[in-house]
């Protein structure tokens, strides 16, 4: 190893890292701590539904009661989505590049189906949050469905209801369907992902393993269970 | 017992293959899988066929040589096994096997189930060693080595480069190799003064040789036959992100000389 | 042919620094304009190309596999010896060197064998630098075994695997200097002859197993590592690659040829099951600590183990080696088999085999510990026959394991052709008639890392070596010599397959000139053999063409050379009119059918020189001298 070192700019040095598929993997596995994060957050917001309009709503004002914040951690989230994107699929196309002729058959050992479908569960779960955004934040997809989207005012702004946007929503069972379906699909994603984020920035060795995933499938399990919960209870009338 | 087998059958490099059907007749069940293609190929040859080409040297399962996949999995139906050490004793009357050569862009296909698998040696000329010319090492006891770590890097060290980790994986990732020899090489104390700089030229390596990335699914390990855990990768993720971000400067990767 | 050993002078403790000092040295600057070739990549030849590759020499290294991590001597299980004692239990330099002469039962050059012990120690140092995870004990430091019946601890060990993670480690030396330039490694390419210019060996040419082409390659000095031979018997422990197809070549290149019929029997391997077996695999000798060797009383009985009673076994190590039992030397154990089963008590199919039984050990120390010990081995037996040896005892029959002849050497590893050296297990030198457990390992490192690299520079700064290159005409010969070789190859289009020849070849060697010979057998097998060989080149089946991977055209060319040397090894058997080591000739045994050596007639190096076709090769003698150890005879009553 008798290279000489040389000092490269840090610009360059990052574009040599993502130009690594281990430096990618580092990307898609930080941004997925991000997003994960968002997973959690989100879905404690949205358990308020539990305790009645006021509560839901006042959080909804809350939330854009400081624009600032709000935009930069939609921006944040907005980055760290396209980046686990865009290096995801990167990997997935030189990943095709890697083995150019399949084999005629391929039998699984030890893999789970959720591992595996990482690169199909991903893009499903993206166009889902397309659509649960024009939904719920800003609202076009209401119409689609026949509803008015519901607003608030709160100190002369006019702001989304989610409360009232809520129930209305997940009322229709088609829509709470493809709720529920895609929620089963981001559970999937989590179970390998969350596992999969240690081991990709080295946190892993064999004693912590059966732990890591172990707490990937049952934190993911949670996390399901909380997010169907909300229509499930609307369907039920429990919310109404 | 009989068999039906589909062989992949490719002349050269860079020419079409294609599956071609065999039946392996009155096979032993004592016979090892390798023993069953002599005595197929055997017969190929008084017939005047080409016989089946695979490669193969030791057959005790520790030189590596072998290995095709049986039915879609790398080295057959027995875990911890390479397919010289598979017996016929786990395949029943009737059964119907597909082989097939591994497939990579990094292990192109030299004839029939033989590949070349000379991109696993440039990742090991790229860093897989510790610099220590001949005559100039201190006595074996000067740096005692926790038993642990020994048993730990010796765990990594059994890889016999056979490529079944690439073949299995789904995106033929050859990072279960390439982590088993930075994990033996950079667990042991006579490996620290190389440990990082020797993480960045072994994955570079790997990424100039075109094999795809890891995506933990654990497919490698399952085939593994010297049973080497994913950990190794963990290991070689960890060295790698300390290499780029905590140790500073990149050495230039050219090759010298 | 002039045989000079040119062993150093002095007390035997000086020799090799005498020599060292003695030796001309190749300035550092001048390194890079020589070549060198090396043949072979495993222990010996690796090593070697790394070591002379860091010096500053241009190394082109060819090998067979499709790596040159592949080579055999990465199957060794058991361990490397050395001198280092570090267990403080009275080990030295001296007593491996005493150990060694004794066990190859004063058939070796006692200078070769005291340089080796020497060396043994630097060994190990080199190995742990470059990360070879040998055991170690709970303090860190390296941990030892005794093997092979040794009263020392000496051999290190890397669990069963120390022959791949020493070859590993010279492996990535070599790769090392693959990527700074130095060495140029040619995978999948078979050396199919020596060239020979005005006396002296300057190159080599090969075969490209993918895309057949014939090619030169010229070099300053050539360095053959390529094994043994003991493939020649076709069912052996050897990789089914290993061949001598090399070392044969030079050998009618006019390298002589040393001790051919000294080839060792390891008592421990799994038998044949099969006409379809295509290699033997050796469980390791360690077995032997803890298994009790039996077959029944009477013969032909086909009872299973369990259903035979105690008084009706016959533990015959136990029986007729009261002090060693169970624990006797290879070739010992191997000969006692062998006469079981020729009075028809073997056991299993064909009645080639004979019962290891660990009930005793379990029901003493429990299975826990059994498998703590050999659970892995256990493993690998059950894998291969399918039967549980924790329940059924093992059957195990000896095998051919390793040759210690080899083409004859000197002090500096040289053969009779000048600037043609020989590495490792394809020279004669260390191990006289038989070799030791865990002294493979040792002499092909000893070899390659410490002595070659000295040797080779003493040739290339004191021969005046004119330049020639692959336009030569005796380039052109070798050249097309081999094309007309593969051409008349190819052009037998027969109908028995090449397989089956040398089954057929081995066989016959097995029963003649195996693990016990006699006037009579050999001088039958030495009138089959050239019947064979006749049949071979008119009515082997060899298909395909030579301009592709052709498998079929690779082993015919190897077994064509296997049955000549097949020839040469009866004729040494033959002519060696005593029983040592390796070689027992059952008209030369003690009362009691120990092997009874000859000191005053065979106390020398058998070397046979090639005088061309059909004719007979001559025998030279190289006298060895004992000054250090006295002859005396071995004894495990």
């Amino acid at each position: 190893m008798s290279a000489v070192a040389v000092t490269q700019s840090k610009a360059n040095r990052a574009l040599r890292f993502y130009g690594l598929t281990n430096g990618k993997k580092v990307i898609v596995a930080v941004t997925g701590v991000a997003l994960f994060g968002f997973v959690v957050g989100h879905l404690i917001g949205n358990l308020q539904v539990f305790l009645g309009p006021e509560v839901m709503n006042a959080y909804g004002a809350t939330l854009h009661s400081n624009p600032a914040l709000l935009w930069s951690a939609r921006i944040i989230l907005l980055a760290a989505v396209i980046l686990h994107i865009t290096a995801s699929v990167q990997l997935a196309i030189r990943a095709k590049a890697a083995r150019p002729e399949g084999y005629r058959k391929w039998n699984r050992v030890k893999s789970s189906y959720a591992s595996r479908t990482m690169i199909w569960s991903g893009p499903i779960i993206g166009a889902f949050v397309v659509y649960h955004l024009l939904h719920f934040t800003l609202g076009n997809a209401m119409g689609w469905q026949g509803r008015q989207f519901a607003t608030q005012t709160v100190d002369g702004h006019v702001i989304p209801a989610p409360y009232e946007n809520v129930v209305a929503g997940f009322q229709n069972p088609i829509v709470s369907g493809a709720y529920i379906f895609a929620m089963a699909l981001l559970m999937l994603h989590l179970r390998h992902g969350l596992w999969s984020m240690f081991q990709t920035v080295g946190l892993n060795h064999s004693r912590l393993s059966p732990r890591l995933q172990r707490f990937a499938s049952v934190f993911s399990l949670i996390l399901f269970i909380g997010y169907i919960s909300i229509p499930i209870a609307v369907m039920l009338g429990i919310v109404r | 017992m009989n068999l039906i087998l589909h062989v992949w059958r490719q002349k050269g490099p860079g020419e079409k293959g294609q599956m071609v059907r065999y039946e392996a007749k009155n096979v032993n069940e004592d016979m090892s899988f390798l023993e069953m293609l002599d005595v197929l190929n055997e017969q190929l040859v008084l017939r005047g066929e080409d016989p089946i080409a695979f490669d193969h040297d030791c057959r005790e399962g520790i030189c590596g040589s072998c290995g095709f996949m049986i039915n879609g999995v790398a080295h057959g139906p027995q875990r911890g096994t390479t397919v010289c050490q598979l017996h016929m004793r786990h395949f029943k009357d009737g059964d119907e096997l597909w082989l097939e050569p591994w497939r990579a862009k990094a292990f192109p296909v030299v004839k029939d189930l033989v590949v070349d698998r000379s991109a696993f040696d440039r990742i090991i000329a790229a860093g897989g060693y510790i610099s220590v010319p001949t005559g100039s090492a201190p006595d074996g006891n000067a740096i005692p080595v926790p038993k642990k770590k020994q048993e730990m890097a010796m765990d990594a060290a059994a890889c016999i480069a056979c490529g079944a980790c690439v073949a299995m994986c789904p995106n033929a990732s050859a990072a279960l190799f390439t982590g088993a020899k930075i994990s033996h090489l950079n667990l042991l104390p006579q490996g620290q003064p190389e440990r990082y700089e020797r993480a960045e030229r072994m994955i570079a390596q790997m990424n100039i040789e075109n094999f795809g990335h890891c995506t933990n699914i654990g497919e490698c390990e399952a085939v593994c036959p010297k049973s080497i855990r994913l950990e190794v990768i963990a290991f070689m993720n960890r060295d790698f992100l300390r290499a780029k971000w905590v140790e500073g400067e990149e050495p230039v990767l050219a090759s010298q000389g | 042919m002039e045989l000079d050993s040119r062993i150093p002078g002095g007390p035997i403790e000086q020799k090799w620094d005498k020599a060292r000092f003695e030796m001309k040295l190749v300035n550092p600057a001048n390194k890079r304009k020589y070549s060198l070739i090396v043949v072979g990549s495993g222990l010996a030849g690796a090593s070697a190309a790394a070591t002379l590759g860091e010096l500053g020499y241009n190394v082109k290294c060819f090998c067979f596999q499709d790596s040159p991590r592949r080579a055999h001597s990465i199957a060794a299980q058991g361990g490397i010896n050395a001198a280092k004692n570090y267990q403080n239990d009275g080990d030295s330099i001296f007593r491996l060197f005493y150990d060694t002469v004794k066990g190859g039962d004063f058939r070796a050059r006692e200078a070769n064998v005291y340089r080796l012990a020497q060396i043994s120690v630097n060994i190990i140092d080199q190995c742990v630098a470059q990360g070879v995870p040998f055991a170690r004990e709970y303090g860190g430091t390296l941990a030892n075994r005794s093997f092979g019946g040794a009263q020392v601890s000496r051999t290190f060990y890397a669990r069963g695997q120390t022959g791949q993670q020493l070859l590993l480690g010279a492996y990535q030396a070599l790769q090392r200097q693959v990527s700074l330039g130095r060495v140029t490694m040619i995978p999948r390419t078979e050396m199919l002859d020596l060239v020979v210019i005005d006396g002296r060996a300057r190159g080599i040419i090969t075969r490209n197993l993918i895309t057949g082409k014939i090619d030169a390659h010229v070099a300053d000095a050539v360095i053959l590592a390529t094994g043994g031979y003991g493939n020649v018997f076709f069912l052996s422990t050897n990789a089914k690659g290993s061949n001598a197809t090399a070392i044969w070549r030079a050998y009618k290149r006019g390298a002589a040829f040393a001790n051919p019929c000294f080839t060792q029997i390891h008592p421990t391997c799994i038998p044949v099951s099969g006409d379809y077996q295509s290699k033997l695999t050796l469980m390791s000798e360690s077995l032997r600590n803890d298994g009790r060797i039996w077959v029944p009383l009477k013969p032909g009985d086909t009872r299973p183990p369990d259903q035979i009673p105690e008084n009706e076994r016959d533990y015959y190590l136990e029986r007729r080696y009261p002090s060693f039992g169970n624990l006797v030397p290879r070739d010992v154990a191997s000969r006692a088999a062998k006469a079981v089963c020729d009075e028809g008590r073997g056991v299993g199919p064909g009645g080639l085999g004979v019962y290891l039984d660990f009930s005793d050990a379990i029901r003493r120390l429990g299975k826990k510990t059994i498998a703590d010990r050999y659970g892995n081995l256990f493993e690998m037996y059950e894998r291969i026959t399918g039967e549980d040896p924790y329940t059924v005892p093992m059957r195990i029959y000896p095998a051919i394991h390793y040759t210690m002849g080899g083409l004859w050497v000197d002090y500096h590893l040289m053969s009779t052709i000048p600037g043609l050296f020989v590495l490792g297990e394809a020279n004669f030198s260390d191990h006289g008639a038989n070799r030791l457990g865990a002294s493979a390992l040792m002499q092909g490192l000893a070899d390659g890392y410490f002595v070659i690299p000295y040797t080779i520079g003493n040739y290339l700064a004191s021969a005046k070596i004119e330049k020639v290159d692959t336009s030569h005409a005796e380039f052109k010969r070798c050249e097309s010599e081999v094309n007309e070789r593969v051409r008349k190859l190819l052009s037998i289009k027969g109908k028995k397959s090449v397989d089956a020849y040398h089954r057929e070849l081995g066989k016959l060697l097995w029963d003649y000139c195996g693990m016990a010979r006699n006037e009579q057998g050999l001088k039958k097998c030495l009138a089959k053999i050239p019947e064979l060989r006749e049949e071979f080149w008119q009515n082997a089946a060899v298909v395909g063409s030579g301009t592709e991977l052709n498998q079929v055209l690779e082993r015919a060319g190897r077994v064509a050379d296997f049955f000549e040397l097949a020839e040469l090894m009866c004729l040494d058997a033959l002519h060696r009119n005593e029983s040592c080591g390796g070689h027992f000739r059952e008209e030369y045994q003690t009362p009691d059918g120990e092997a009874l050596r000859d000191d005053e007639h065979y106390c020398y190096v058998a070397a046979w020189e090639y005088r061309g076709e059909n004719q007979a090769p001559v025998l030279h003698k190289e006298p060895l001298k004992f000054e250090y150890v006295l002859p005396s005879q071995r004894s495990y009553k």
